[in-house]
């Protein structure tokens, strides 16, 4: 399990295939992508600055992936969020997870991503050709983390 | 302050509450021997202008105490470090 926050970029095709490597039990893997869109609410993106709170963020989400790992049978997974200043199409994070089956795998990812957005301390910050504003929290993300309480109990 | 009696504490701001205070982090001391993580946000709140409106009860205002995500009834001991953020808003 690796748990990566950095300024780079990543080579999500490299980083997948570390993930399985010499990995024979694996026959799933599932993969989120996020990336900087050049629109928020109306406004026009020129740059995207993402803000952490070291040693927190990374505790953080090896938290929520020991979590994933309770939760399902999953072999690995990895997660790496960049920080520092982001342009329009660059990768944002990457979160992967390995499984016997798509299942598991489809589930953690979105496990992970969810809690990801709603725990880890990480911010982000829009610049626009109309100032500089700090990303509002919103609702739909506490809702998309708060559906795996509900579903807690059904999964079999 | 070398023997000093008043316990201290080191309190971080972050992302959008680091640039309305204008600060990243200060000491401040405790003012009672169990204080708690309600207690300093009501002490920082006292200090009126941003603090005061950043920190209202009713706004959301995420704490933590050495990286774990708190409560306001959390306590906060000497050499603890709280960290004071906005609602996280990453990926």
């Amino acid at each position: 399990m690796a748990v990566r926050v950095q300024t780079e970029d990543f080579d999500v095709a490299r980083e997948l295939a570390a993930l399985r490597e010499g990995d024979a039990r694996v026959g799933a893997v599932a993969a989120f992508i996020g990336t900087v869109r050049d629109l928020n609410d109306a406004a026009a993106v020129t740059t995207m600055t993402l803000e952490h709170y070291p040693g927190m963020t990374e505790k953080s989400l090896a938290a929520i992936v020991d979590d994933a790992r309770a939760r399902w049978d999953i072999f690995d997974a990895i997660v790496i969020h960049r920080v520092g200043e982001l342009k329009p199409m660059d990768q944002i994070v990457l979160v992967g997870v390995t499984s016997a089956h798509r299942g598991e795998a489809f589930a953690a990812c979105a496990f992970i991503m969810d809690f990801l957005k709603t725990r880890a301390p990480l911010w982000k910050k829009e610049d626009s050709p109309s100032g500089a504003r700090w990303v509002e929290a919103r609702g739909t993300d506490d809702d998309a983390a708060a559906r795996w309480d509900r579903d807690s109990g059904a999964r079999g | 302050m070398h023997g000093a009696a008043t316990a201290s504490i080191t309190v971080v701001y972050l992302a959008r509450l680091r640039e309305a205070f204008g600060i990243n982090g200060e000491r401040v001391a405790a003012t009672e021997p169990a204080m708690t993580v309600g207690a300093l946000r009501a002490t920082l709140a006292a200090r009126g202008g941003a603090w005061a409106t950043e920190l209202a009860p009713g706004r959301a205002v995420r704490i933590a105490v050495n990286h774990a995500v708190a409560s306001p009834d959390t306590p906060i001991r000497e050499g603890d470090e709280v960290a004071v953020f906005p609602p996280v808003t990453g990926g």
